[in-house]
């Protein structure tokens, strides 16, 4: 007699909690999703592709996901220390074939030999090339975000990325060596993981 | 103490040894006016000036030879007479070493100069009690005086501020070691800063200037203190601080003498204070009262390799190495080590770079005066950095912010608020270079920002485009359909008209196309038929005329477009080739169609 | 009156359930990495360890009591407690997405926090009424969250150090809170157990 009680007085309060949390789950339904939002004003916006996802966007869902936070050459270690910020996960090493790639560079595309296709501005993810069918192309210094998109389709290969050079205006101070610890902790002084 | 008088004590900061009395002992010497000068276009906007000159043309000093168009920027005159001999990229006095676009002016052989007149100045305005304070700032502006204090801000723009300014504060304080170019100004020319002081005064509407000075400089305070009972100036006092590195800082001094607290983030206009140096108020005293363009300032030349240490008028433009050379310092190639401003906020100069309107010392130390600093030691937490800093902020912790790249971290510490004076660095027991370290974290949160801005505007025009790119796929498939259901109302109705109602013409010109659709369609894809390869042949024909007329446009024409139209003429010219065998080969061996 | 405050008093400092009875360690040491996300765990688990102690309570006096089902107050206890999370989780959630994501599997972890159950079974051992384990339940909540963000704020000043390779980490963090339960030691004898 007293198992039933006992199995009825539980099963009782089970309907009843179950009842309060399937009105909770309805009441509390989240819309959208602000993180992929946070995660997104992080990356460099570049929309190279160079992650394996064709934008920023989906790269952001992916992280929100649980996608790996060092996919973004352009962002550089930088990013990749911003988003570990955020989303409190050890930083990791940058995953690219060349982490010491120069990133920052700038489309160029030599005049001279343009036959005006319009291939390049068709593959420019921010609409940074200026030109139209058969009249000149030409690349918008100040809106190219160096992602290499427009040098494949050209048939001419008349694109060159070209660094942005050092002027006074653009000059910034460097990092000064961090003092070294101990021998074996000499290699690992910053971006260890904690 | 009346609070007027009344001196707030400093937090932190440090006591160097001065090194003042090797070049504050003699009265300022002239150096002799410089066969070249550099004049840099660079701005502290970063928009360099323009040049109002050219190449070859003849200017005097004090004419006004570049100006800027952002309305925060300094008028640039030229120094000497001479000839313009160029204008391009040539060593700026920078921590970066890199160069700007400058004009070059090298003075005339002797009897050019003979026949050309020697100065251009403005209009000298004796009585300028009496001038209104609009006048006064834009002949302020038209001198093309800087601050002389360090950072060489265009000082008109002090006073054009809106804000209701009730103290000037004049800074005689010259706190770091070497620098002694105030001390002499300020006992040789103590009535004209006095001057100066006074046409500040009347341009600000202020009530009330401080003229602050160091304890250890006692007689540039008699020679201020005579002067001003020479002019009965109520207004004007003087105010002797204790001899403290940094207290000549504009935040700190402010607060030294005020015991209010500039806002971070803010300047002391906010408080209803503007700050001159005294050099600077020279300067606009020359340039109100003499009518003279700022062409030269005081700079003190001393360190353990100079024979002559001492505070000279150098020509603005001057050549460090030409400037070392005439008070017999040796200088061979990029030799001696040369420190523009002094030893704690001063920095290695290349000596081809021209002495600017910021260059209030040059530093010239043996090998021993400033060995090489050491490695920096791990941080023992010792917390003297914490003691030193001036500003009331956490060195310790902004370097752990800095070392572990915690922007974020380091804005919440007020990173902003350092002046970087190198306090901190100095008393480091560990040797850890403090301040470049809070230099990088600076410029790290610089680019982040100027990236962020650039992100956001690349995601705009990425996402425009993709909603661009929808648009036109939606259009295009709406104007499918459309079509599409055009087509099959037109099909319906022709199924319904008899086949009179059609023209004959029409009728003929349709089938006519019909036929050259299908000839082509044979031609490229279809059993091979006697019709089908004259079609080739004509067509390929037709292709090698156009494009021969073409290649002759590009070649009358030079265009470089030659060497593409040819290899496709080549290609065109063979596969008409081809087709005609093709043909000749068909006709010869008869196949039926 | 006082006795309530002494209770406040015993349950926050003298008896501290993280630091001198040693319960709740595992988010201690998990989510104090970043202040921000220690707040985010310390209200989160005040709500539930709140809730739930009062909620046990009347589970306990209205429903096994007097059915004579005392013996099932462990079960019924997870039950609750677990309930209770489910409801936090989705909260979480909808207020704070990244906070949510942050807290990651800690959050429904706060299910098999001791110091949840043992608030709970605590009350009943100690017969207390229902303001009393309103009380016992808030003060024991506070006293985590308080030791939760005072260690956090440590951890992420050591995280800056230069700390040998062996003990980075959670050593060095075990190391700190071995100290901070030292120090806590000095609060014993203000209020009885």
């Amino acid at each position: 007699m007293t198992i039933l009680t006992a199995v009825i007085a539980l099963l009782i309060l089970a309907i009843i909690f179950g009842a309060l949390l399937g009105y909770a789950a309805i009441r509390f339904k989240p819309e959208g999703n602000p993180l992929v939002e946070s995660i997104d004003n992080l990356l460099p916006q570049t929309q190279c592709g160079q992650c394996g996802y064709p934008g920023c966007r989906p790269y952001a869902d992916a992280i929100a996901g649980g996608d790996a936070i060092n996919k973004c050459p352009p962002g550089g270690m930088a990013t990749v220390e911003a988003l570990a910020d955020l989303l409190d996960l050890p930083v990791l090493e940058l995953d690219a074939e060349d982490p010491d790639a120069e990133q920052n560079r700038i489309a160029v595309i030599r005049e001279d030999e343009c036959i005006g296709c319009t291939k390049c501005i068709q593959a420019c993810p921010v609409d940074a090339i200026l030109g139209a069918a058969k009249l000149m192309h030409t690349v918008i210094e100040k809106e190219c975000t160096g992602c290499d998109l427009c040098l494949e389709p050209c048939p001419v290969d008349c694109i060159d990325m070209v660094s942005q050079s050092v002027t006074i205006t653009n000059w910034r101070w460097q990092s000064p060596e961090a003092p070294k610890i101990i021998a074996t902790d000499r290699a690992e002084t910053t971006h260890e993981p904690r | 103490m009346s609070r007027v008088d009344r001196i707030w004590p400093l937090p932190g900061g440090i006591h160097p040894p001065e090194h003042k009395s090797e070049s504050n002992g003699r009265p300022i010497a002239r150096l002799p006016a410089p066969h070249k000068v550099v004049l840099p276009l660079h701005q502290n906007s970063g928009l360099p000036a323009e040049p109002l000159v050219a190449i070859g043309e003849q200017v005097q000093r004090g004419q006004l030879i570049a100006k800027g168009h952002h309305p925060v920027s300094a008028l640039v005159h030229a120094t000497i007479s001479g000839r313009v001999t160029a204008i391009e990229d040539r060593p700026f006095a920078h921590p970066s070493g890199l160069s700007v676009p400058s004009i070059v002016i090298e003075s005339l052989s002797d009897q050019e100069a003979a026949l050309s007149p020697e100065a251009v100045s403005m209009a000298p305005m004796r009585d300028w009690a009496t001038e209104t304070k609009e006048r006064l700032v834009s002949r302020i502006q038209e001198a093309g005086i800087t601050g002389l204090g360090g950072a060489g801000f265009p000082s008109h723009i002090k006073y054009l501020g809106q804000r209701q300014i009730h103290t000037l504060i004049v800074n005689g304080v010259e706190c770091e070691p070497y620098i002694t170019a105030d001390d002499r100004l300020m006992r040789e020319h103590a009535t004209d800063i006095v001057t100066g002081t006074q046409i500040a005064l009347k341009i600000l509407s202020a009530s009330t200037a401080f003229i602050a000075i160091e304890d250890n400089k006692p007689e540039a305070i008699s020679a201020i203190k005579a002067a001003l009972v020479a002019v009965t100036d109520t207004r004007i006092k003087v105010k002797v601080v204790p001899t403290k590195y940094p207290s000549g800082g504009e935040k700190q001094l402010v607060y030294l003498l005020t015991g209010r607290e500039v806002p971070s983030g803010d300047i002391p206009a906010s408080l209803g204070i503007v700050m001159q140096n005294t050099g600077t108020l020279y300067a606009i005293k020359e340039a109100v009262v003499s009518g003279t363009p700022m062409t030269e300032r005081v700079v003190t030349i001393t360190g353990e390799g100079t024979p002559n240490p001492g505070n000279y008028w150098v020509t603005i433009g001057t050549p460090i190495q030409d400037a070392l050379a005439a008070t017999q310092v040796a200088v061979t190639g990029n030799r001696p080590r040369v420190i523009m401003g002094g030893p704690m906020m001063g920095y290695d100069v290349d000596i081809t770079a021209p002495v600017s309107k910021v260059t209030n010392c040059l530093l010239v130390p043996s090998a021993t005066e400033f060995p090489t600093a050491p490695d920096p030691d791990p941080c023992i937490r010792c917390g003297l950095c914490e003691q030193a800093c001036p500003a009331n902020l956490l060195p310790q912790k902004l370097f752990w912010n800095a070392v572990h790249h915690e922007w974020e971290q380091a804005r919440l510490n007020s990173l902003s608020d350092c002046i970087e004076c190198g306090a901190c660095s100095w008393v480091c027991p560990s040797n850890i270079p403090l301040v470049q370290h809070y230099r990088f974290a600076k410029a790290e949160i610089k680019r982040e920002a100027i990236e962020t801005i650039k992100a956001d505007q690349s995601r705009l025009r990425f996402e425009q485009r993709q909603a661009r790119l929808e648009r036109d796929a939606a259009e295009k498939d709406a104007k499918r359909k459309a079509r599409a259901a055009e087509a099959a109302k037109a099909q319906a109705a022709k199924a319904q008209d008899t086949p009179s109602t059609l023209d004959a013409s029409a009728k003929d010109a349709i089938l006519a196309s019909v036929a050259r659709a299908k000839a082509k369609k044979a031609a490229s894809t279809g059993p091979v038929t006697q019709e089908a390869l004259e079609n080739t042949v004509v067509l390929a024909q037709q292709a090698v005329d156009k494009t021969r007329v073409k290649l002759a446009t590009a070649v009358s024409d030079g265009l470089p477009s030659v060497e593409a139209l040819t290899g496709a003429l080549q290609k065109l010219e063979k596969r008409l080739a081809d087709a005609q065998s093709a043909l000749q080969s068909h006709t010869e061996t008869g196949d039926a169609p | 009156m006082s006795d309530y405050v002494l209770m406040f008093v015993s349950t926050i400092l003298v008896n501290n359930f993280l630091l001198v009875q040693f319960l709740g360690l595992c988010p201690f040491m998990g989510v104090s990495n970043k202040l921000e996300t220690a707040i985010g765990m310390a209200l989160a688990t005040t709500f539930v360890l709140t809730l739930s102690s009062v909620s046990s309570y009347l589970v306990f006096e209205w429903i096994l009591v007097p059915l004579g089902l005392t013996y099932l107050k462990t079960i019924s206890f997870i039950l609750v407690i677990a309930v209770l999370v489910q409801f936090t989780e989705m909260v979480v959630r909808k207020t704070s997405p990244l906070l949510y994501r942050v807290l990651g599997i800690f959050l429904p972890l706060i299910t098999t926090n001791c110091a949840v159950l043992g608030v709970a079974l605590l009350n009943i051992k100690k017969d207390n009424t229902f303001f009393t384990s309103l009380i016992y339940g808030l003060g024991a909540s506070l006293g985590f969250a308080l030791v939760l963000i005072l260690f956090s704020a440590m951890r992420e000043r050591l995280n800056q150090s230069d700390v040998p390779k062996p003990f980075k980490g959670s050593a060095i963090g075990l190391i700190t809170a071995g100290m901070m339960s030292l120090a806590f030691m000095g609060f014993a004898g203000l209020a009885p157990a």
